[in-house]
């Protein structure tokens, strides 16, 4: 992905793929030689979570920052993250927000802190394939919920349809057609197609390659 | 069909439910299955069905007792401890002889437990979950458009066989995701007219109808029991489903249900590519027991190998099933922790898979 801010905040409607997009993020931005702080903000989620990759983030130098809360003797998030500070260190910062205007809020929180940081994105993750935003202007709907709910409003959009395993280059460029329409509704530039090795259709604008992180266990093999 | 969605299972359960005709739910939030009452809330207000959060687990079961009772198709969801809470309600509602659809979305246990996924209820659920002599259907699928297809199923044998039908998943397939895909037909809501037994108005035109589990002269109590398990004779019989895969020719056959049996298949499928003759069961109805297909699939083993996330509990049934034909062994991860396919792997080989 091009033009990667110092912060980036990552929001989406549940199950569009914030966290795997998250992920490959941070690993892009250290395997660039940047210094990368990614916090994992989702207090919806109790599954298929940023703080998962826990060890692969350790191997890579990344920082990992999560609520006290899944995987924990909590179960209900505790949020203890001085983003202030962490923005100071000059750490490149990624910001795994949980899903929809409900998951937003957490970030809300740190809006006026956002607000202040000159050098930030703020991308929405599309998926054409969930089923409670198949249609644009259903996405943009719950964009404008988020933003309403967290006080920040988006600077991106971030086509990561995908069917998961059942993915094929033509499932991405069935997609192309609506994230260019999310993108005209909501007046923001598309910033990345995300696809699988294999799976990139040849005129997809903004091309980013993904690698599928969160996945089963019985995929692992 | 129509086109495809990426869905959460949990999801996956509400959309099939309101596309059973499912008019009524009634739940009370617990992790890892509050995706099923945060998505009817949205969608059935859209339908023309109702959504209601109970004050609490035990009032919801027992709305569904009534709203069952009038002979509209209803369901509730909870997860393990919830469902402890709703065992009073699940023995009235089999003891009323009043069909519904039941969702356990299995976590961690005893007591509160974790949130992880476990498949420590099998015995709770298959036994009826309450008190008193009686049994419910139990379905256990393994994928997210499994799930939505046995909802189907379970309101079509609740209201076939006139008793509470469970859908029986566990965390991890309750928040994973895959491609699912409904028929495009039309949402009809339930109505009760094929149900003469509803207790749903008779406008002085008929007897009217008694909702009732009460029976205080033994001989008459026992009568409604003895008249019920003729029709679970009729069950046991009829509505067995089992999966098998290379179980033909395999010395060990791996069994498993729900999201386990995506975990020993995936060993199974190593294990035949290290050339061990391995294969995989998978009942797919837990209550009725597939007795016959497990006899069969397992006719040319040296050793039955069962899989949960339990201590082991399914394996009790595995052993009756086979009446102890063969050797049973046991390998599970509890507490929230999910068996590895490598090391289910490695207990085919402990058990001789690569003699």
């Amino acid at each position: 992905m091009r033009d990667i801010r110092k912060l980036t905040i990552i929001t989406g409607h549940y199950g569009s793929g914030k966290t795997n997009f998250s992920v490959n993020l941070a690993l892009d931005t250290a395997a660039a030689g940047n210094r990368c702080t990614i916090i994992d903000l989702d207090i919806v989620n109790p599954y298929f979570r940023t703080a998962d990759f826990r060890d692969m983030f350790g191997e890579k130098n990344i920082e990992l920052l999560s609520p006290v809360y899944a995987n924990t003797n909590l179960d209900i998030p505790s949020l203890n993250i001085p983003l202030q500070s962490i923005l100071e260190s000059g750490n490149n910062v990624i910001i795994d927000v949980g899903g929809d205007d409900e998951g937003a809020k957490a970030l809300g929180r740190f809006a006026p802190t956002i607000r202040e940081f000159p050098d930030t994105d703020m991308l929405y993750v599309i998926n054409k394939y969930r089923y409670l935003t198949k249609e644009a202007e259903e996405a943009v709907q719950i964009m404008r919920e988020i933003e309403y709910s967290c006080g920040l409003m988006h600077t991106g959009i971030v086509n990561n349809s995908s069917l998961g395993t059942e993915t094929t280059s033509q499932t991405v460029k069935d997609s192309l057609a609506y994230a260019d329409k999310v993108s005209e509704l909501s007046g923001l530039p598309l910033r990345a197609t995300c696809a699988v090795e294999g799976a990139m259709p040849d005129n997809a604008p903004e091309p980013y390659v993904i690698k599928r992180y969160v996945r089963t266990l019985w995929e692992n093999q | 069909m129509a086109e495809k969605s990426l869905m959460k299972g949990n999801e996956a359960l509400a959309e099939a439910a309101l596309r059973a005709g499912c008019k009524c739910f009634f739940g009370y939030p617990i992790t890892p299955q509050t995706e099923i009452a945060a998505y009817l809330s949205k969608r059935m207000p859209k339908v023309g069905g109702v959504f209601l959060q109970a004050e609490s687990e035990v009032a919801a079961i027992n709305m569904v007792y009534g709203c069952a009772g009038s002979g509209i198709r209803c369901m509730t969801s909870s997860s393990s401890p919830g469902i402890s809470l709703k065992s009073e309600g699940i023995s009235y509602i089999a003891g009323a002889d009043l069909p519904c659809v039941i969702i356990d979305v299995m976590r961690g246990g005893p007591g509160l437990g974790g949130i992880q996924p476990s498949q420590a209820d099998y015995y709770q659920i298959t036994k009826g979950v309450g008190h008193g002599d009686y049994n419910i259907i139990v379905l256990a699928p393994s994928t997210v458009q499994e799930m939505a297809d046995s909802v189907t199923k379970a309101f079509d044998l609740a209201d076939k066989y006139r008793m509470p039908a469970v859908v029986l998943a566990d965390g991890l397939l309750g928040q994973m995701m895959e491609p699912v895909a409904f028929d495009d037909a039309e949402i009809v809501m339930s109505d009760a007219s094929k149900k003469p037994w509803a207790a749903n108005g008779h406008g002085n035109k008929r007897k009217h109808n008694i909702i009732n589990s009460l029976y205080l002269q033994a001989p008459e109590l026992e009568k409604t029991i003895v008249d019920r398990y003729e029709r679970y004779a009729e069950i046991e019989k009829n509505e067995t489903v089992a999966v098998s895969d290379y179980c033909d020719d395999a010395e060990i056959v791996v069994v498993a249900y729900g999201s386990t049996a995506r975990l020993a298949k995936s060993a199974v499928d190593e294990a035949r590519k290290q050339g061990i003759k391995a294969g995989a069961f998978r009942p797919v109805t837990l209550y009725p027991f597939p007795k016959n297909e497990l006899n069969e699939a397992v006719k040319n083993a040296k050793k039955v190998l069962v899989v949960e996330m339990s201590m082991g509990q399914m394996v009790d049934d595995v052993k009756l099933a086979i009446n102890c034909s063969k050797p049973v062994e046991f390998f599970g991860r509890t507490g929230g922790v999910i068996p590895a396919p490598a090391e289910i792997l490695a207990k085919i080989k402990e058990m001789g898979g690569n003699d």
